[in-house]
């Protein structure tokens, strides 16, 4: 579903909360993104990344506020097959008995029919969403036996195939091989050029400055959210991350 | 002598089928162990083991009270097998107490509702039957309604297939997507609680969980293809029915135990001896393979 009117917002969430049960995990939280934008989203363990994505998804309802993808609600978001979720490799159960190809024509479920018959279409898409991650070889390899990049492959080729105009991607380059994170960042860029909004979580501070338009930095709710160049200062990784220094951050661990 | 063996085992095949009784505990133990086979690779990918034991247990006052009031036992199974689901549910969210905790209070409370309302309730209930199962002495009308859910929860389960396979995998994608999770939850858990009251004439209530999850834990030790994993865990169901049934004929030893037991002896014959996954990987030690 790509929109070619590129001045509308692909995400735009207003004023969102989310709490469960009454715990609040993320509460007047904003964020406006456009066709081409990547923003990187960034805060502590626990600082409410995952809630947000889950929240833009649908799989967690929010308790105030509104959300509009690509102008619509997320219902018809979700059946138009408009947003795409990467999952964290921990996110996966990788003793699952699955192979790639069948994870990765998961993405097609969406626009199959009730018994998932695919298509001739599906089976191009798949096979190319395959090649574009430089899979090919493995088509029918568990994933159990697969590196972590692989995995993590995997299931971007998973979102590739769906065909959605907006990736969430869950800590896209934590436990990657060099060869994956090259792939992934080259990829990052066709995917802009295609008018793709991307919004990735890490930890790690490089690759927000070197792939990232835009940045969020949240602790439960939005602390800065700007341009990289202006948003992305010591004083503000320091607020972020609860007074630990950005010294501390850049150091040789990261 | 040779001769002799042969004729030996081919009566030993053959004798038991001379009988009614045995043919039909055959066919109803078979069609059973295979749809709680289909079921039990979801279960054991999705780790509702616990969830089978508590929904198979929660069943009792339900044949009970279907028993005595004359109506379908396994209508009263099942809306007693739901109901406790939902129940746990609903304590889940409105306590601190841990599920596993709550899955085990509520399933042990409805169990012993069971049993206190059969020792009220003066009927011709067997206890007996209910509790270890009765393969040996299915009535006509049980026989139906064996028949009439089993092929539902086949045909559910083929339909769904895929989507329950992927709410298994990642609940998370399958809602991007926009298909409904919290309907395949229900419809799991629908399928579950059927399955547990056909499945609880062959081995009784106490072992049907593992008509539930052994067969799906054996299949997933030999292969890393869903579909084979399917495949297995129904085949390896219904050869230890077979095989629990002769048994029990031969043998003269309880028939649902029976049956547990063969199933058991193929999961620890997977465990030891799975090509790969086996405690002792042959097929590393044959070829040298590396994985």
């Amino acid at each position: 579903m790509e929109s070619t009117n590129y001045s509308n917002f692909r995400i735009e969430a207003e004023n969102i909360c989310v709490d469960y049960n009454g715990k609040i995990a993320l509460y007047d939280a904003n964020l406006r993104l456009k066709p081409g934008q990547i923003c990187g989203l960034v805060g502590m363990n626990g600082a409410g990344k995952t809630t947000f994505f889950n929240a833009l998804t649908g799989f967690v309802n929010i308790s105030k506020g509104k959300i509009r993808i690509n102008g619509e609600s997320i219902r018809s978001a979700q059946k138009d097959q408009a947003i795409a979720y990467v999952p964290q490799n921990e996110g996966i159960d990788s003793q699952f008995p699955i192979n790639v190809w069948d994870v990765v024509m998961m993405g097609r479920y969406g626009s199959m029919n009730i018994l998932r018959c695919p298509r001739e279409s599906d089976i191009h898409a798949v096979k190319n969403a395959i090649e574009r991650v430089d899979l090919a070889e493995h088509l029918s390899t568990p994933i159990g036996n697969l590196s972590g990049g692989q995995r993590k492959r995997t299931f971007l080729a998973r979102a590739i195939a769906q065909r959605a105009s907006i990736l969430l991607l869950d800590e896209p380059f934590a436990g990657v091989d060099i060869r994956t994170e090259k792939l992934i960042s080259e990829l990052f860029l066709q995917f802009k050029n295609e008018g793709k909004t991307i919004l990735l979580s890490t930890h790690d501070m490089i690759h927000v400055r070197e792939f990232c338009d835009l940045v969020l930095l949240i602790n439960k709710t939005v602390l800065a959210y700007g341009e990289t160049s202006e948003v992305f200062t010591p004083e503000n990784i320091t607020s972020t991350f609860g007074g630990i220094s950005p010294d501390f951050l850049f150091g040789p661990e990261s | 002598m040779d001769f002799f063996c042969f004729l030996n085992i081919n009566t030993f095949i053959t004798d038991p089928l001379t009988h009614d009784f045995m043919r039909k505990a055959l066919f109803m133990s078979s069609l059973v162990a295979a749809v709680c086979g289909f079921l039990s690779s979801y279960l054991t990918l999705k780790g509702w083991a616990l969830m089978g034991d508590a929904v198979s247990h929660s069943v009792m006052p339900g044949v009970v009270v279907a028993y005595a009031l004359g109506l379908p036992f396994s209508l009263g199974a099942f809306i007693f097998g739901v109901g406790s689901v939902a129940l746990i549910g609903f304590i889940k969210q409105k306590s601190r107490v841990k599920e596993d905790t709550i899955i085990g209070l509520v399933f042990t409370g409805f169990f012993a509702l069971g049993i206190v309302l059969v020792s009220k309730i003066k009927s011709n209930i067997d206890l007996h039957s209910i509790l270890f199962g009765s393969p040996l002495g299915i009535s006509l009308s049980d026989v139906k309604q064996t028949v009439f859910i089993s092929l539902l929860v086949v045909l559910i389960l083929l339909v769904f297939r895929k989507d329950l396979m992927l709410y298994c995998f990642d609940p998370r994608h399958a809602k991007t997507v926009g298909i409904n999770v919290l309907f395949l939850h229900y419809l799991l858990l629908t399928c579950l609680s059927l399955a547990a009251v056909v499945g609880l004439q062959s081995v009784g209530i106490i072992l049907v969980v593992a008509m539930l999850i052994t067969p799906g834990a054996t299949a997933y030790l030999l292969t890393d293809q869903f579909d084979n994993m399917t495949m297995i865990s129904v085949l390896s169901a219904i050869f230890s029915s077979v095989i629990g049934i002769y048994i029990s004929f031969w043998f003269d030893l309880e028939t649902g135990g029976s049956i547990v037991l063969a199933q058991t002896f193929i999961f620890l014959f997977a465990f030891l001896f799975a090509p790969r996954y086996g405690l002792f990987k042959f097929k590393k030690l044959i070829s040298g393979y590396k994985q």
